[in-house]
């Protein structure tokens, strides 16, 4: 709800900015900031509506069958109880994964040799964090 | 080979506990689903580390170090400028230590402080989160950011030194031709780099608070410092690609022979270029549509913690809640339209557009001071460290508010733009948001943090300290800037009578140098000497301070139940519990409130 | 309210002190000074308003007890009030900065004088109808010579990066950009010389672009651009071209005069 009302203020503004100024620049990045309120505004839209709440976050009144325990102003804890999400504990690759960019990024202001060092960082670190996330675990 | 991915941890699946029972104690290590602490250990652990609480530390450590950098940079800036003539600093220098002094200041440390450090740190414990939404790319953009930072610092040691164009790197002079060394290069990498580290935590910040709320946390029972994290994150994620896309275009402009924003080269035909030229104005556009929303990305996470600040030390709860999130909101949708105020000398941009936006922030800016206000009001209020530095933050922004509007209006912005007026009130309100707001902050969490407390009377001598030599170098500032004094000059004419104010300033800037140097003290004293805080030192209000200082793993062992922005409070004075009280004097109404 | 209160002093004509803002040289400054002087009071009002209501809440709301004070969340009323009365004060002091700024930007179809204005790394070049050309580099501080009383009309662009053409005195400053023309309009009220700098970062000696605007009687200014336009005609090659890419430190020995020795006063 949040990202539509986004998409639609930014649409407003935008389209009060050109017929006010017909300035290129300044017009375009605030239609581009409606699309970011639209693009996953519409989506979560739909999506909510497919999935049966009713619910929104800033109106609706009525618990839905959409509703998480996060968004009931009546929730018990024990509510909540089970598995929340799987947040991967230590994990090497967002280093590397740093490292790699890091590399490669200086590489254009020093020199590709270092994107030699910088490049494979980076394919390592995407492989491994794929790997993790596949097996659950490490590597 | 033992690779080095053996010793690690699987991921943890974590049970939410089941009911309230006490508050855990300190000496109860969290029993998550019975898996034992074990991996590695030292600096391997440091490097792998995918909890928020290791790298909200990560980062706030890092930008510290940034901070005090910046801050000799700025000594020296203050030194030279004691004297209208002086040889302490050649040119080259000089335009080099304040670019790179507001280059480290605005993305090294305000930014980093709040959103990498404090915000990763504090908003899931806010929340009743285990860790956020998405903990590898949380790490990844801490890493993106030392990588920035040791980027940025690089730059003083190239071949032609640091970038010396303005943290804001205005073409045509940040192009090919005016500033031809590495030096440029490696300030525009350094910001890519730290750029997608801001773009990253900001999908973590929108992610995590929208989904991993405990049960009965609503969004209308967050924290204000998490909304106004949540707002914050999604001005990063709306600026914050502007700039990478401007800082890569920039690039193409100094290597790839484009000419995106430099004219020099291309043809003038009666005086103006043809097609094939580019803009200068362009790069102005694209960086101010960055550079405001920044400014508010930089100065809305302070806000959120003076109104955890307040509340706590007045013991009542934050007046106008719903209030103070629509006013967040507000400010954050408006600060996208005002970016060409940055430029209105240019005879360019649209100037009533721009002037009624900018003042028009004014007003959700205005309703959180009464609502901050209206916290204190018939409190009961204490002065601890955390309290002052919150107060010192209203005084301060106060007065750059209102400088602010007077600049939002074009002919007064013709008269004193880059003029020292102009510095004198961006530091006011950058200051009084990222420094006193953000040492409250320290402060305040410092106890949950580390399971200690901070010497009091050190804090309050760092505070004064602090608080006077902040108006001592600003304000002459401010007069030296309608004199006429214009801004990023090295020297000045010695007959207009510039000298003194510019001698207060620097005295000024040393006693605010001696404070940092006793917050240094104090950070040691504390180590040395510790006072344990246990859960709630405050008896503050909200779901962090329910649990060990510092957290467990995963955060909460045991959750209270939730049923209003106060939940802390709640649990610990069930005679007062946080029913919506209006002004009157009936008692409140029974039913629990609709968020 | 307050807006209005601080346009009535302003517009009565009361003698308000200029808080530290120049009283404008030119028409278009002084009314940016009067502007200047309302905004400062709507200000002082509204700052000093609230920073009464700060400093009563940390004196008097200071704990005298461990009692838990009334916990009060919300008062529509108050809140109501507290942000319809800001953007009242906002749309007034809106108005009155559209006001000051049309006067402040118009430039009027028939000026008394018009001057184009070069800025470079690191001067200034100032080009009068008849081929005259002032230019001068860093302490050299050119000086642009105009008529006062009347509308001067100033065409300003630069020659490489953006600099900015600002004086103190005229409260007024406008960004010298590359491949884009700016116009703007000064009317001089009083003879004088005023300073001017460059605003804008432009490189090593940014600190040094200095100039001046020299405002003299209309038959003088005649006088002077009569006797500048037969300079140039006689001499033509004394009168420099500006080298591109000309650098500080060279010896500056080809570049003109300030064209103010040039006047007898």
């Amino acid at each position: 709800m949040f990202l539509l009302f986004l998409g639609v203020f930014f649409g407003i503004v935008g389209t009060v900015y050109w017929f006010w100024s017909y300035e290129d620049g300044g017009t375009m990045m605030l239609v581009g900031t409606a699309a970011l309120g639209f693009l996953p505004g519409l989506y979560y839209f739909f999506w909510h509506k497919r999935f049966g709440g009713r619910k929104f976050f800033f109106w609706g009144r009525a618990p839905g069958a959409g509703d998480r325990p996060s968004d009931s102003d009546d929730a018990t804890i024990a509510e909540g109880a089970g598995v929340v999400d799987s947040f991967p504990s230590s994990s090497i690759w967002p280093f590397v994964l740093g490292m790699g960019a890091f590399f490669t990024v200086l590489a254009l202001v020093f020199g590709s040799w270092l994107a030699f060092l910088g490049v494979p960082l980076i394919l390592t670190a995407l492989t491994g964090v794929t790997a993790e996330s596949r097996r659950g675990g490490h590597v | 080979m033992r690779s080095v991915t053996e010793v690690l941890n699987p991921p943890v699946v974590v049970d939410q506990p089941h009911g309230a029972a006490a508050p855990p104690s300190s000496g109860d290590h969290g029993h998550d689903g019975g898996h034992a602490e074990h991996g590695p250990t030292g600096i391997l652990k440091w490097l792998t580390s995918t909890d928020h609480k290791v790298i909200g530390m990560s980062y706030m450590i890092t930008s510290l170090v940034m901070f005090y950098l910046a801050g000799i940079m700025a000594l020296l800036i203050r030194l030279q400028l004691t004297t209208p003539h002086a040889t302490l600093l050649s040119f080259n220098q000089y335009n080099e230590l304040f670019t790179m002094h507001g280059s480290l200041m605005l993305y090294l440390f305000a930014g980093p402080f709040a959103f990498g450090g404090l915000a990763n740190y504090i908003v899931p414990l806010q929340i009743g989160a285990p860790d956020m939404a998405f903990p590898r790319l949380n790490a990844l953009s801490y890493w993106l950011y030392l990588t920035g930072s040791i980027t940025m610092l690089l730059g003083f040691f190239v071949a032609g030194g640091a970038a010396s164009f303005g943290w804001v790197a205005y073409a045509p002079l940040s192009g090919a031709t005016s500033s031809p060394g590495i030096g440029g290069d490696v300030w525009i990498m350094a910001l890519v780099l730290t750029g997608f580290s801001a773009i990253f935590t900001g999908v973590n910040l929108v992610a995590t608070t929208f989904y991993l709320r405990a049960p009965g946390m609503t969004m209308f029972r967050m924290p204000i410092f998490t909304w106004n994290m949540l707002v914050t994150g999604i001005l990063i994620l709306i600026a914050f690609p502007v700039l990478t896309s401007a800082l890569i275009m920039l690039f193409c402009d100094r290597h790839f022979g484009t000419h995106i924003f430099t004219v020099t080269g291309c043809h003038l035909v009666n005086g103006l270029p043809t097609a094939s030229c580019g803009s200068p104005l362009l790069w102005q556009n694209l960086f101010w549509f960055f550079g405001h929303p920044e400014v508010y990305i930089l100065a809305l996470p302070f806000f959120g913690i003076a109104t955890e600040v307040f509340p706590v030390f007045a013991r009542k709860p934050v007046f106008g809640y719903k209030g103070m999130v629509f006013a967040t909101m507000a400010i954050a949708a408006l600060s996208t339209g005002v970016w060409a105020h940055h430029m209105f000398t240019t005879g360019a941009v649209l100037l009533p557009f721009f002037s009624f936006l900018s003042l028009l922030i004014a007003v959700p800016t205005g309703i959180k001071f009464f609502n901050w206000i209206g916290t204190l009001w018939h409190g009961q209020l204490v002065f601890t460290t955390a309290m002052l530095f919150s107060l010192g933050f209203l005084f301060a922004f106060l007065m750059g508010g209102v400088t602010g509007i007077m600049l939002a209006s074009p002919p007064i912005d013709f008269a004193t733009h880059d003029t020292y007026f102009v510095v004198a009130h961006f530091h006011q309100v950058l200051f009084g948001t990222a420094v006193l707001a953000g040492f409250a902050g320290l402060y305040y969490w410092y106890p949950k943090m580390f399971g200690r407390m901070l010497n009091e009377t050190l804090g309050k001598w760092h505070f004064w300290l602090l608080f006077i030599g902040f108006w001592v170098t600003f304000m002459p500032q401010y007069v030296v800037g309608l004199l006429g004094m214009p801004r990023r000059v090295a020297s000045y004419p010695s007959n207009l009578g510039w000298q003194s104010y510019n001698i207060v300033s620097t005295v000024g800037a040393f006693i605010i140098g001696v404070s940092f140097f006793i917050l240094l003290v104090n950070f040691v004293v504390s180590w040395r000497n510790p006072v344990p805080a246990g859960n709630n030192p405050w008896d503050a209000h909200t779901l962090e301070w329910f649990t060990t200082s510092p957290p467990p793993h995963h955060n909460y062992t045991h959750l209270p139940p939730i049923r209003s922005e106060r939940p802390t409070w709640d649990y610990n004075h069930p005679d007062n519990l946080t029913v919506h009280h209006g002004p009157s004097k009936s008692p409140p109404k029974e039913k629990v409130p609709v968020a | 309210m307050v807006g209005v209160l601080a346009a009535a002093l302003v517009f009565g004509g009361c003698k308000l002190p200029s808080f530290g803002f120049y009283p404008g040289a030119t028409t278009q400054g002084r009314t940016t000074f009067q502007l200047w002087q309302g905004f400062f009071i709507a200000g002082l009002v509204v700052g000093g308003f609230v920073l009464i209501l700060i400093l009563w809440a940390v004196f008097k709301y200071r704990r005298t007890s461990e009692d838990i004070p009334k916990q009060t969340q919300y008062h529509t009323v108050l809140e109501v009030s507290y942000t319809v009365v800001p953007i009242l004060i906002v749309l007034v002091l809106f108005v009155f900065t559209v006001l000051a700024e049309n006067k402040v930007d118009a430039t009027p179809a028939n000026p008394g004088a018009r001057v184009s204005v070069n800025a470079f790394q690191w001067g200034w070049e100032f080009d009068y109808p008849g081929g005259v050309k002032v230019i001068g580099q860093t302490t050299q501080a050119p000086t642009m010579v105009i008529p006062a009383g009347t509308d001067v009309q100033i065409t300003l662009q630069s020659l490489d990066v953006l600099h900015g053409f600002y004086v103190p005195q005229f409260n007024f400053s406008r960004y010298a950009s590359p491949g884009y023309k700016t116009t703007f309009d000064f009317n001089v009220l009083h003879p004088g010389t005023y300073r001017g700098q460059c605003t804008q970062l432009c490189g090593l000696y940014h600190s040094l672009m200095f100039f001046n605007v020299r405002a003299v009687t209309p038959s003088q200014y005649a006088a002077w651009l009569r006797a500048q336009q037969a300079l140039a005609q006689l001499k033509p090659a004394s009168v420099p071209q500006l080298p591109s890419g000309v650098k500080a430190g060279s010896s500056g020995a080809n570049l003109s005069t300030s064209g103010s020795d040039a006047f007898s006063d």
